[in-house]
Order: C-alpha cells, then sequence, then structure tokens
C-alpha cells in the first residue's frame, strides 16, 4: 500500500512580502490535486513591517491538527522568522530561505537549506514584490508537493480578472524560484 | 453549488446563512470574527437581505429579538466580550421562545481577554449565560465544513424549538481556510410561525413577551420551557467517536481542541498506546450517554480544552465515577499542541489510576 501523502509547512516573513498569499496559492493548487488542505494564519495586528506566519497542512487524509508543533518544511524570508522557526524544524526538515534579507548563517545540521537571494532574482525579473513567488518556486522544486501546473492554475484563481496583469510576472519569478529547488 | 472552494470558518458560516435563507443579520464588529458581518454586508444586497451594524452588542441582540418576533430568519455573530454583552437579551429571547442563530467565535478572556482562540465560554454557552432558568442549544464544530453544515442546520433546529441556536467556535476555526462545499437544501421551508408580530388585522392578537407576574403561571413558563429542552436532550445530542472500539485511554475534547487532538491520537498509536476520541458536537446537549458507555470499557480519560476546565464538568458527570478523569488545557489564545497532548496522555498510561 502507499504510504499516504502529507507534507506540513511554516511560511513566515514580514507583513507585505506576500508569505500569506503563497500560503493560500500552495492550498488552492494542492486542492486541485484532490488533496485535503489546511491554511491557518497567524493573525493580529500585524499589518506591513510586523511579522506574518501562516501554517499549511496537505495530506490525502483527512487532517487532524492544523496547528503545527514541528513543521517539515519551512520558508523564511526574513531574520526575525529564521530565528523564531529554525528551532522547530524537524529533523531532516527543508529549509527555504531568503538569502537576499538573511544574514545570518543557519546554526541547524540535520536539516536540508536553500538558500534563494529571491529580492535579487525578483528585481532582476522586473517587479521585486514578487520575491514570494520566488520562494514558492524554490520549495516546489525540491519537495514536489505540488504540480507547477496546479500552481499556475491557482495563481490564475487568486489573482483574479482584476490583477490578472502580474500573472506573468508571478509565473517568471515561480519559474526562475524553481531552477533553485531543483534537486 | 456543490463544488469545493476555500473559504475561512468566517465566510463559510457566513454563506451558510445566505443559503440556509438567513435574511437579517445585525451584529457589532469584533476580531476574530468580522469576516461574517464583513461577508454579509457585501452578500446580503445581493439577495434583499438586511445587514445592519448596530451601536453596540446589546442593540444587536435586541434587533434580532424584533426580527425574530416578527418571524424573519435572523442572527447576529460576536466573540466573547461581545457575547456577554447579549447574555441579557438572550435570556430575554429564550423567555420569549423565539428561533434564532448566534455565532460565538470565541477569544481568551476573562475582560476585554486578548484577540487569540479560547474555549473559555463553554459554561456560559451551556449553562445558560444570562439569568433565569434557561439554555440555548449549543454546537461546536471542528472543521471549516462542519461549521458550514451546522450553521445551515442551526436555523432549523431554532425553528423547530423556537429556541436560540448557538455556534460556538474559536478564533482558529474562525480565521483558518479550508474546502467547504454547500449541500444542496432539499427545502427551505419553515414550520408554520402562527405567533409571529405582523400585525393583528383580522385575527387575534399575538404577544410575545417574557414578563410573568404570576408566579404561578411563570411556573407553567417555566415548565414548558423544561419540557421543551427535555425534547432537545431526548433529539439533539451529537457526538464523534474515534478510535474509542479498542481504546485503553480516551482523549474528550471539543472544536479546535478535539482536531489536535487526533493528531496527537495518531501519534500515540504509533507508539502502540491505544487512545481514542470522543468529540462532542453538541455541547447543549452533552452527549453523557457516550462518555458512561466509555467509562465501561475505558478507565481513564483525558479532557483537552483551551480553557482551565469547564467541559469537564460535564465529563465526570457522564462518567460517574466509573473511570478516572485527567485535564489538560491552554489558556490566554494559546493553543494546546498534539506534542503537550501525547506527552499527558503517556504520563496517564503509567498512572496506577
Amino acid at each position: 500500500m502507499k504510504t499516504p501523502f502529507y507534507e506540513d509547512i511554516i511560511l513566515a516573513g514580514f507583513g507585505g512580502q506576500g508569505i500569506m498569499f503563497i500560503g493560500k496559492l500552495l492550498i488552492h493548487g494542492s486542492m486541485k490535486e484532490g488533496k485535503n488542505v489546511t491554511w491557518i494564519p497567524s493573525y493580529g495586528p500585524a499589518m506591513r513591517g510586523g511579522t506574518a506566519n501562516c501554517t499549511v497542512v496537505i495530506s490525502d487524509e483527512a487532517i487532524g491538527s492544523p496547528v503545527i508543533s514541528s513543521p517539515h518544511s519551512l520558508i523564511v524570508m526574513n531574520n526575525p522568522s529564521l530565528d523564531a522557526f529554525e528551532p522547530r524544524l524537524k529533523e531532516g526538515g527543508v529549509l527555504v530561505m531568503n538569502s537576499s534579507l538573511i544574514t545570518r548563517k543557519v546554526k541547524r545540521k540535520n536539516i536540508t537549506v536553500i538558500g534563494v537571494p529571491a529580492n535579487e532574482i525578483a528585481s532582476e525579473i522586473g517587479d521585486k514584490r514578487a520575491a514570494n513567488m520566488v520562494m514558492l518556486g524554490a520549495y516546489v522544486a525540491h519537495t514536489k508537493t505540488v504540480s507547477k501546473e496546479k500552481i499556475l492554475e491557482g495563481l490564475t484563481d487568486l489573482l483574479g480578472e482584476k490583477k490578472r496583469q502580474l500573472f506573468e510576472v508571478n509565473k517568471k519569478a515561480f519559474e526562475k524560484g524553481m531552477e533553485f529547488g531543483k534537486v | 453549488m456543490g463544488k469545493k472552494t476555500l473559504m475561512t470558518g468566517n465566510e463559510a458560516i457566513a454563506e451558510a446563512a445566505v443559503q440556509a435563507g438567513c435574511r437579517h443579520f445585525f451584529g457589532y464588529p469584533i476580531t476574530p470574527q468580522s469576516e461574517i458581518p464583513e461577508y454579509l454586508s457585501k452578500r446580503f444586497p445581493e439577495v434583499g437581505g438586511c445587514f445592519l451594524q448596530a451601536e453596540s452588542e446589546i442593540a444587536s441582540i435586541y434587533m434580532v429579538f424584533g426580527a425574530a418576533g416578527a418571524g424573519a430568519r435572523v442572527m447576529t455573530s460576536s466573540s466573547s466580550p461581545g457575547i456577554s454583552l447579549m447574555q441579557e437579551g438572550i435570556s430575554y429571547i429564550s423567555a420569549a421562545e423565539l428561533p434564532c442563530v448566534i455565532v460565538n467565535v470565541m477569544r481568551g478572556g476573562p475582560g476585554l481577554g486578548g484577540i487569540q482562540p479560547s474555549q473559555s465560554d463553554y459554561f456560559q454557552a451551556t449553562k445558560g449565560g444570562g439569568h433565569g432558568d434557561y439554555h440555548v442549544l449549543v454546537l461546536a464544530p471542528s472543521t471549516v465544513q462542519e461549521a458550514a453544515d451546522l450553521m445551515m442546520e442551526a436555523f432549523d433546529l431554532a425553528d423547530k424549538y423556537r429556541n436560540p441556536v448557538m455556534i460556538l467556535g474559536d478564533g482558529f476555526l474562525g480565521q483558518m481556510i479550508e474546502p467547504v462545499e454547500f449541500k444542496r437544501r432539499s427545502s427551505t421551508d419553515r414550520p408554520a410561525r402562527d405567533w409571529t408580530i405582523t400585525g393583528a388585522k383580522g385575527r387575534a392578537q399575538n404577544v410575545v413577551k417574557s414578563l410573568y407576574l404570576k408566579p404561578d403561571v411563570l411556573e407553567q413558563h417555566n415548565l414548558q420551557l423544561h419540557r421543551k429542552y427535555q425534547k432537545m436532550i431526548k433529539n439533539e445530542r451529537r457526538v464523534e467517536t474515534y478510535l474509542t472500539e479498542d481504546a485503553q485511554v480516551v482523549i474528550v475534547a471539543f472544536g479546535m481542541a478535539a482536531r489536535i487532538a487526533k493528531t496527537a491520537i495518531k501519534i500515540l498509536r504509533e507508539k502502540d498506546i491505544k487512545a481514542g476520541l470522543v468529540r462532542p458536537i453538541s455541547l447543549f446537549p452533552f452527549p453523557y450517554q457516550t462518555l458512561e458507555k466509555v467509562a465501561e470499557k475505558v478507565d481513564k480519560l483525558l479532557v483537552v480544552e483551551m480553557n482551565l476546565g469547564q467541559m469537564i464538568e460535564d465529563v465526570k458527570l457522564g462518567v460517574c465515577g466509573k473511570a478516572a478523569v485527567h485535564f489538560y488545557g491552554r489558556v490566554g489564545g494559546m493553543v494546546p499542541s498534539y506534542d503537550e497532548i501525547v506527552a499527558e496522555v503517556e504520563k496517564i498510561v503509567k498512572k496506577k489510576r
């Protein structure tokens, strides 16, 4: 019998980096693949500049706890997020971090670290706001949690008619990120 | 619809209300449930509903009272401190035997407390939070899907018993996103309502009130309410049991705490500790009988709540001394982790009793 698929991730950064958005995109794409999904935000008075994080669970089976003590994967976009969540990552887990903004070395030895200069790449592409998509691309390419096609379908849904013009740049950022995550 | 969409618990509750035929909302914003009024303020104009942000929670609940008295399918929503303000009105509505749905997306207390999730309003919700001898029917969903399903049913139950029904969730349930599918309703017909105040032209006057100055008359009214609660107890007990058949230890939890407990149970079973779960879905009426049965086979129970021990009193009433009842809780907006629950269960299993 095939082991049922299960993955949990904490995504963290500061408000405005689009952390919540890529978390939502991840569950949109995964739901399209028939998976059960949960997304739970840190909620409160955290707007632009404050810290923001969300927890995502993706599973073939019904999901119990949507709150995760030690996640299998971590996407962190800034120093405070690395400080807060590095100790909680599961042994052997995957840390995807934004090396454009994270200045310190990772302390843990028993994890896989993927450094992505997400801000630089996003700027090169022409929209520095797309750094979040670069990070997501690296994560998806490495873990294969969900297919690129479903992420892009999800992106179309989430951007909607109003922000349709942002699709191409986000897609490009995602694809660039994938290059960093390839195993 | 018949298609799964991703929604927050708050949005799903609001959409379920629309699909259940609710067309009147009165409320006042408060975190972590403000997305319910926000959603309805957009959605109600599309379906000809009445959305009104009142000047306070006290005003809101009396607007609910008025609309229910006129026969409308009506709701309000709030979070803990706001629900406290509504208690007087809930007592009046219960006394006047009017149907309505009240949503409490709980946050930490007492007082203003905080805005993070909590389950510390269990006593208030289940024991009659206002004055007088009354109960509201309380349903506690643990997933976004269940929140939508129970919300739809809540309106029918309110009509059936002419009584307020409360949906009791917590901040995480309100804020979290999950797939949800709105089940097609076979009918949105409501039972005949010959008691409504709609103008007495051509018929005898209807009176909606809660004042009965003659003690013998009030006693009869109290007894009639009591018979109604007995009917709820007989007909409306809802509970989920999960892996209790072979369990050596059973966790009892509701709502979010129950979901977290399910993950703990999976981990425990991998460690060869046979744990199970009893998840009360209706908190009033409480499924005492299920616990009584479980306690005949299992001698150790762990109640897990996001408070310092409220539902445990009902669990003990059900168990009636037949098993040891332990407790683990986190408060103030802190949420118990599955690791903590696993550690508690391991401790309990080692205990002699």
